[in-house]
C-alpha cells in the first residue's frame, strides 16, 4: 500500500487530501500518478500538469523515482514559501 | 566539513519571532565569528498587481523541518559557517508580519552574505510552503516564479 497526500491548490482541485492505494510495488512515481488517474479520470488536467511536483518519504524526486510498499507519496504545485 | 562548535537551529511555527532575540542567541558567547548576516522576510501590501491584506501559509508538517534541516546542511558544507538560525511561520499572516528570518554566522563576511543568500533562494524553492493570499478580489494561490528557478540555478551551476 502506498499513502498518497496532495497540498494547497492541487488538494482543493483534486477536492482530497489524499488517499491509500494498494499497487504493485515496486514502481514508480508516475505509475502512482497513473494509478491516481485510473481511480478518478477527472483527476488528469490536474496530475498532468508539468510544474506539478512530487516528494516519496519527505524528499522532492522526478517521475521515474522508485515506489515502495508502505512509501508516502505527495503531489504539490511549485512551492512558494519565504 | 562539521565544526565541532557549529549551532543550527531550524523551526517551523504559527508564532512570530523576535529578530533582536534571535540576534542575540548569535551573539551569545561567540568569540569566533566576525560576521553574521540576516534576512526577514515580510508580507507585502501588494503582489502580483493586487492589494494584499493578509495570506495563509500551508505547508507539509512531515517534510518541512527535514527540507530545511537539508538546506541549512548544503550551506554548511559550501561555507565555513558555525550558527545558522531559521525560522519560518505558518497559519494565517497579516500585511506587515513577519514570515521568515536566516541568521549565519562565520568568521568573514563573504560566507555570511552568501549562506544567507544561498538559504533563502534554495528554501523559496525547495522548502514545502504554499502561500494563499487574501485580495480585494477573493483569495488566490500565490504563483511560483521563474525569477526563482534563476535565483536557484545560478547556485547550482556554481557548484563544485
Amino acid at each position: 500500500m502506498v499513502n498518497v497526500l496532495f497540498f494547497a491548490q492541487l488538494k482543493e482541485l483534486l477536492g482530497s487530501s489524499g488517499m491509500d492505494l494498494n499497487l504493485t510495488t515496486p514502481c514508480t512515481v508516475n505509475d502512482v500518478k497513473s494509478a491516481l488517474i485510473e481511480h478518478n479520470s477527472a483527476w488528469a488536467t490536474q496530475l498532468n500538469q508539468p510544474t506539478i511536483m512530487c516528494a516519496v518519504n519527505q524528499t522532492m524526486v522526478e517521475g521515474t523515482h522508485p515506489v515502495n510498499n508502505g512509501d508516502e507519496v505527495a503531489f504539490f504545485p511549485p512551492v512558494t514559501g519565504g | 566539513m562539521s565544526t565541532p562548535s557549529r549551532h543550527i537551529s531550524v523551526k517551523v511555527q504559527t508564532e512570530d519571532f523576535d529578530v533582536a532575540a534571535e540576534y542575540a542567541v548569535m551573539r551569545e558567547n561567540n568569540t569566533q565569528d566576525g560576521a553574521i548576516v540576516f534576512f526577514s522576510g515580510l508580507v507585502r501590501e501588494m503582489n502580483q498587481g493586487q492589494g494584499v491584506s493578509g495570506l495563509y501559509l500551508e505547508h507539509y508538517p512531515a517534510m518541512t523541518e527535514k527540507s530545511l534541516n537539508g538546506i541549512v546542511e548544503q550551506a554548511c558544507e559550501r561555507w565555513p559557517l558555525s550558527r545558522v538560525r531559521l525560522i519560518h511561520r505558518v497559519g494565517q499572516l497579516h500585511v506587515s508580519d513577519q514570515i521568515v528570518f536566516v541568521a549565519v554566522s562565520s568568521s568573514h563576511r563573504e560566507a555570511a552574505f552568501e549562506a544567507c543568500h544561498f538559504i533563502m533562494d534554495f528554501l523559496k524553492k525547495r522548502a514545502p510552503f504554499w502561500k494563499k493570499e487574501t485580495t480585494e478580489s477573493g483569495d488566490r494561490w500565490v504563483e511560483a516564479l521563474e525569477k526563482d528557478q534563476k535565483a536557484l540555478d545560478k547556485w547550482e551551476n556554481n557548484e563544485n
